[in-house]
C-alpha cells in the first residue's frame, strides 16, 4: 500500500511538472510584449524595458523557466496584467461560484444518472432501456450553452422559477447566491448525467451477469436487495472512476455555463482574460485546474480501497 | 466495366454497421447535412452576408424560409455556409489529431524507451479540460479556422495517442511482426506497413467521436467569442449572435443549435455503429 502510494505520488509529481512546463511554454508563445501589455498603449519604450527588467523577462528563457517553476511550487502563479493582483488571489476570489456550481451539478447528475442507470440495466432491452440510452446520447450531443439558453428562456424568464442570471449582487447572502446557481447546475447536471448513466448501466450489466448475483437470487434474496446490496456495491468502482473523469467535463461545462448565466466564476474569468490578453490569469487557471484533475484522479484511485475490499495496492 | 464483387468481410462489415437502424438514419441525416453545406453556393438562396435592414428579425416564411437575423441576413443561407466551417473544423481536427496521435502512439508503443516520457506527456495534456486548453491555445495563435483546427488537434491528439499506444503494445508482440523483423524489414516500415493497418479500427472509431467532440468544442469557442473570427459564420457564432434576441426571435438560436445537435448526435451514433462493426469484441451494450 505504502509503495503504491509513493509510486502514485511520484507519477503525479511528474505529470504536474509537465503541466507547469506546458503552461509556461503556451504563455511564452503568446505574441506581443507582456510588459507593454501591462503598461498599456501610453507607455514609453523605456517604461516597458524597466518593467521587463523588474519582471525578469530580460533574463535568458531557461532562467525564467526555473524561476517560474520555483514560484509555482511555492504557490506564486504571477501577477494578473488586468487586476494588478497575484493570480492566486484573483482565482481564489472567483472560486466560490465555480466550486459550488461543479459540486451541485455533480450531485444533480448523480441523482439523475445512477438510479436510472441501475434500473435500465436491470430492465435490459426494454423500451425504457432504449429510451434512456437514446436520451443520454442526445444529452451528450446538445451543446451545454444551447441547453442553458433554452432553459433560461423557459424556466427563468417565462415561468420565473429561477433567477435568470447573475450571482445575486455583491451583498447577496450565501443562500441567495446559491439560489442563482440552481438553474446553471441543472443544465450542467443534465449534460454530465449522460456519461454517468452510460457508465452506471454498463457496470451494472457486467455485475448482474456475475455468478454471485445468480447465487444471491438462488438463495431467494429479494430483487431489491440483490440490486442494492450486491450489485450496486460492486459496480461502485467504475462509477467512482467516471465521477473522476467527469471533473474535466464539469470544468469545461462550467466555463461555458458561467458565461451563459453571467456568473462571476473562474470560467467567466478565463474567457474575460482571453479577451483582455491577461496571459498570467489564463496560465494560472490552466495550472490550477489541471493539478486538481490529477489530484482528483489520485483520490478516486484511493477511494477504491474504501469501497472494494478486494482491491489491494 | 463491372465492379469487383464485394468480399465477404466487406459485406459482413456493412451488415453489422447497418444492423442498427439508428446508424442508417444517422448516416442519411449527416450525408444530407454535409451535401447541403458543401453545395451551399448553389443551394443557398443568397449571399449569407447580404444585409436587408427592413427584413430584420423576420420570422420564417415565404420570403425567408428560415427567417432573417438582426441585420436582415438570410438565416438559411448563413446556416449552410456556417455548416461548411463547423463541419470542416470537425473533420480537420479528426484528421490532424489522428495523424499526430498515430505518430505519438506508434512511437510510445513501439519504442520502450520512449514509452514512459510520451505516456506522461499524454497524461499531462489530458489533465487540461478540452475547452480550457483550446481557449488558451486559440488566444495565443489567433482566431482563424486553421488555428482553431490546430488548437483542437493539440487537445484531442492525446486521446488518439492513448488508443494507438495500447493497440501497438499488443500487435508488437505478434509473430508476424517478429517475422518481419527477422526478414530485415526496417522499423519505420514495420510500424507503417504492418502495425498501423492492424490498429486502424480503433483509430477510425475514436476519430469519429473526436469529429463530434471537436464540433461541440468549436461551437463552444465561437459561442464564447474566443474561437473563429466572428465575421466568419459558424453555428456557434450564430447562437451567440442570436442570444440577444432570445425573447423576440427564438429561431435565431433554435436552428443553429439544432444543426449542431443533429450533426453531433449522428456522428456519435455512427461512431457507436463503427465500433460494433469494426471490432465486435469491443462492442459494449451501450
Amino acid at each position: 500500500m505504502r509503495g503504491y502510494l509513493i509510486r502514485r505520488l511520484l507519477g503525479m509529481a511528474v505529470v504536474i511538472f509537465l503541466v507547469l512546463t506546458i503552461a509556461f511554454i503556451i504563455v511564452r508563445l503568446a505574441p506581443g510584449d507582456p510588459a507593454a501589455l501591462m503598461l498599456g498603449p501610453e507607455a514609453t519604450a523605456e517604461d516597458a524595458a524597466e518593467l521587463r527588467r523588474q519582471l525578469g523577462l530580460d533574463r535568458p528563457i531557461i532562467v525564467q523557466y526555473l524561476a517560474f517553476m520555483g514560484n509555482a511550487v511555492r504557490g506564486d502563479l504571477g501577477t494578473s496584467i488586468f487586476f494588478r493582483q497575484p493570480v492566486t488571489e484573483v482565482l481564489l476570489g472567483r472560486a466560490e461560484p465555480t466550486v459550488f456550481l461543479s459540486l451541485f451539478s455533480l450531485i444533480i447528475a448523480l441523482i439523475i444518472a445512477v438510479p436510472i442507470g441501475i434500473y435500465v440495466a436491470y430492465r435490459r432491452g426494454s423500451f425504457l432501456d432504449q429510451a434512456a440510452i437514446s436520451t443520454a446520447m442526445l444529452a451528450a450531443s446538445v451543446p451545454s450553452f444551447w441547453t442553458g439558453l433554452m432553459l433560461q428562456r423557459y424556466l427563468a424568464t417565462d415561468l420565473g422559477w429561477f433567477p435568470a442570471s447573475g450571482y445575486g449582487g455583491p451583498d447577496a447572502l450565501f443562500w441567495e447566491r446559491m439560489r442563482h446557481l440552481l438553474l446553471p447546475s441543472i443544465v450542467l447536471g443534465i449534460v454530465n448525467s449522460a456519461l454517468i448513466l452510460r457508465f452506471t448501466r454498463t457496470s451494472m450489466l457486467d455485475i448482474l451477469g456475475e455468478d454471485f448475483i445468480r447465487t444471491a437470487r438462488s438463495k431467494g434474496m429479494g430483487e431489491m436487495r440483490v440490486l442494492l446490496r450486491h450489485a450496486l456495491k460492486n459496480a461502485a468502482i467504475p462509477i467512482i472512476t467516471v465521477i473522476g473523469l467527469t471533473f474535466a467535463l464539469l470544468v469545461s461545462g462550467a466555463v461555458v455555463t458561467e458565461r451563459v448565466f453571467n456568473i462571476p466564476g473562474m470560467g467567466n474569468l478565463v474567457v474575460s482574460a482571453v479577451l483582455r490578453r491577461d496571459y498570467p490569469v489564463i496560465q494560472g487557471t490552466l495550472i490550477v485546474v489541471a493539478s486538481l484533475y490529477v489530484l482528483i484522479n489520485l483520490l478516486t484511485d484511493l477511494a477504491y480501497l474504501l469501497v472494494d475490499k478486494r482491491v489491494r495496492y | 466495366m463491372a465492379g469487383a464483387p464485394a468480399s465477404p468481410i466487406e459485406v459482413r462489415f456493412l451488415d453489422l454497421l447497418f444492423s442498427r437502424r439508428a446508424v442508417l438514419v444517422a448516416l442519411v441525416f449527416l450525408s444530407v447535412i454535409v451535401v447541403l453545406c458543401a453545395c451551399a453556393p448553389w443551394v443557398a438562396r443568397g449571399d449569407p452576408d447580404q444585409m436587408n435592414v427592413r427584413a430584420r428579425l423576420t420570422e420564417p416564411g415565404a420570403e425567408y424560409w428560415l427567417g432573417a437575423d438582426a441585420f436582415g441576413r438570410d438565416v438559411a443561407s448563413r446556416l449552410l455556409y456556417a455548416g461548411r466551417v463547423s463541419l470542416g473544423v470537425g473533420l480537420g481536427v479528426a484528421a490532424l489529431s489522428s495523424l499526430v496521435g498515430i505518430a505519438i502512439g506508434l512511437c510510445a508503443g513501439f519504442f520502450r524507451r520512449l514509452d514512459a516520457p510520451l505516456s506522461r506527456l499524454v497524461d499531462a495534456m489530458m489533465a487540461f479540460p478540452d475547452i480550457l486548453l483550446a481557449i488558451a491555445l486559440v488566444s495565443i495563435m489567433g482566431g482563424s479556422a486553421i488555428n482553431v483546427i490546430i488548437a483542437l488537434s493539440i487537445v484531442y491528439a492525446p486521446r488518439i495517442a492513448r488508443v494507438v499506444r495500447a493497440s501497438t503494445l499488443v500487435i508488437r508482440e505478434l509473430p508476424f511482426v517478429e517475422a518481419a523483423t527477422a526478414l530485415g524489414v526496417t522499423t519505420p516500415s514495420i510500424m507503417v506497413r504492418h502495425v498501423l493497418p492492424n490498429i486502424l479500427s480503433p483509430i477510425i472509431v475514436q476519430a469519429t467521436f473526436i469529429f463530434a467532440y471537436a464540433m461541440l468544442a468549436e461551437a463552444g469557442l465561437s459561442f464564447l467569442g474566443v474561437g473563429i473570427d466572428p465575421s466568419t459564420p459558424t453555428w456557434g457564432t450564430m447562437v451567440n449572435e442570436g442570444r440577444q434576441y432570445l425573447d423576440q426571435a427564438m429561431f435565431l438560436i433554435l436552428l443553429p443549435g439544432l444543426a449542431i445537435s443533429i450533426s453531433v448526435l449522428a456522428l456519435q451514433l455512427i461512431g457507436d455503429g463503427l465500433r460494433d462493426a469494426l471490432d465486435p469484441r469491443l462492442a459494449r451494450d451501450l
